[in-house]
């Protein structure tokens, strides 16, 4: 298969960023997106011209660093993926397909496609945890009992992977979704109930902080997030968020 | 200790701000939608009571008080969240597909919301103003003397432009509570399996009913103007 290629090229931070066009050819249909790029990246360094610098690490859909926003879409079209689990035989032969990075004033760019996500970890680190102890002797699995829609629900939003697709996606550029999956993974179990509060205000806060945007309900992150996350974790997180702030000492 | 930012403060506190506003703003169309309903049946009479009951009866009086307040509130805030969001992401994407993932209403929330403001501010200088400042001929009820406002109303609704200014905004307003009124559910915390997919259908019904029927006023109005 050939493409045309429209990349989105910035050589650093503050600098200005354009669309440039390269044609690409000789991908097989079963090449994932990346290898489609590394293909490409071949070929420019074969022509003398700087590669095309893009995150990527796992290649598998669980690390999330593979952002990239391909014809308008978050980790491209297709649904409940990366953008390491898009495979070309999705794209017509012969496509243009435009790759950007992914836009957010809390995302800045680095270079090319590659984004700084670390204000997600920022907010991580402002709640986004238990202060129980798990490592050394590991406590019985099942010493607490929690009811196993509970524990399915937890679980199901714990397999957010931070890839910031959500925030991409939205037109608000909003971390909803991605805040939300993480109040909720603690919020539905009896060890998280402890520092409930007080995650859930912090979290918000540092998530406003960051500069993300608001959340108007447009609904585009569920749609876009590779985990399939679900608006309840934004619908949880406002709840807990209103009985946090009128409760809280 | 918990980062609290107080009820003004936070994105979400701000949301709950306009989901609260949004509701009872869309509980009084429901209300103003009932109390319209005469001038679809021609009773002068029945319109202008209700009329001046809504301007003069004390606690109507006080609900209409925190009515302008929340449409104060709900319109500031509603800027203030679309600069926010505007700031939030201040390169645009070349390639956008929003249709992709998201209605056009709930990706166009705030310029429907704008359009709202401004024929609110256009309808209550016609009609709010009047009836409160203006001079407002009056007519004879059993005995008491009671502002014409439907007679004023009926000669509005004569002119064309401002038919089809009000079908226009009314539509607009149908698309901003289509997704408006399950939104604010969803910010409000209430999201349940169970519930939700009810909430948004009821939601978009109560849309464009409200849009339908304001919208009907008028244009019935002309048209029954033209075969006269
Ligand atoms: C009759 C007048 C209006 C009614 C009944 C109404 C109702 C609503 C409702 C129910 C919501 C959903 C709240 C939520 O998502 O939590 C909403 C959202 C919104 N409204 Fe209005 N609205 C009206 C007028 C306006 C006006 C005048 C503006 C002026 C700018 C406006 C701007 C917005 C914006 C930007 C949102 C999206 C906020 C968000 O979802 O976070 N609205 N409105
Ligand atoms: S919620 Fe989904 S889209 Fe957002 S960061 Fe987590 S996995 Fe990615
Ligand atoms: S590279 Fe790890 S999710 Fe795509």
């Amino acid at each position: 298969m050939n493409f045309t290629i429209n990349v989105w090229r910035q050589s650093g931070p503050e600098a200005k960023g354009r669309i440039e066009t390269y044609p690409v050819s000789g991908i097989s249909d079963h090449m994932s997106f990346l290898e489609m790029i590394d293909v490409l990246n071949e070929q420019l360094i074969n022509q003398d011209i700087e590669p095309v610098v893009f995150d990527h690490d796992c290649r598998e859909g669980i690390c999330g660093s593979c952002s990239m926003f391909i014809n308008g879409e978050a980790h491209g079209p297709g649904r409940s993926i990366t953008t390491c689990q898009l495979h070309m035989r999705e794209f017509k032969d012969g496509e243009t397909i435009t790759i950007e990075p992914f836009r957010a004033k809390a995302f800045p760019i680095i270079k090319d496609l590659m984004v700084d996500r670390s204000s997600l970890d920022r907010i991580i680190q402002s709640g986004g945890f238990v202060s129980v102890n798990t490592a050394g002797k590991q406590p019985d699995a099942n010493a607490i009992p929690i009811e196993k829609a509970d524990a399915d629900a937890a679980f199901d939003a714990a397999t957010c992977i931070g890839c910031g697709a959500c925030v991409a996606t939205c037109k608000n550029a909003s971390a909803m979704l991605f805040v939300g999956a993480k109040v909720s993974q603690f919020a539905l179990l009896p060890q998280g109930k402890i520092e409930a509060e007080d995650r859930v205000l912090n979290m918000v806060n540092q998530m406003d902080l960051e500069g993300f945007g608001n959340c108007t309900n447009t609904g585009a992150c569920e749609v876009e997030c590779p985990k399939g996350i679900s608006l309840e974790t934004i619908a949880r997180m406002n709840r807990e968020f209103l009985s946090a702030s009128l409760s809280s000492k | 200790m918990a980062a609290t930012r107080g009820l003004f403060g936070s994105s979400l506190a701000r949301k709950y701000w306009m989901a609260l506003t949004g509701l009872f703003l869309s509980s009084f169309l429901i209300i103003h939608l009932i109390g319209n309903m005469p001038i679809l049946f021609g009773d002068q009479e029945a319109f202008n009571l209700y009329a001046a009951f809504m301007t003069s009866f004390p606690p109507i009086k006080a609900v209409s008080y925190l009515l302008y307040g929340s449409i104060l509130l709900h319109a500031i805030d509603g800027i203030f969240l679309m600069r926010q969001n505007k700031v939030a992401r201040p390169e645009a994407y070349v390639s956008y597909n929003g249709k992709a993932n998201a209605t056009w209403a709930s990706r166009n929330m705030g310029l429907l919301g704008i359009f709202t403001l401004l024929f609110l501010i256009i309808h209550m200088r016609s009609f709010w103003y009047e009836m409160h400042f203006g001079h407002v001929p009056t007519m004879d009820i059993e005995g008491a003397q009671v502002k014409d406002l439907y007679t004023m109303t009926i000669e509005a609704f004569h002119q064309l432009w401002y038919v089809i200014l009000y079908v226009v905004c009314m539509i607009m307003l149908g698309f901003h509570l289509s997704h408006g009124m399950s939104s604010a559910f969803q910010t409000l915390g209430l999201n349940h399996p169970k519930y939700t997919p009810a909430i948004e259908k009821a939601g978009r019904y109560f849309a464009w009913i409200m849009a339908l029927g304001f919208a009907i006023i008028p244009a019935y109005v002309y048209l029954q103007h033209l075969t006269a």
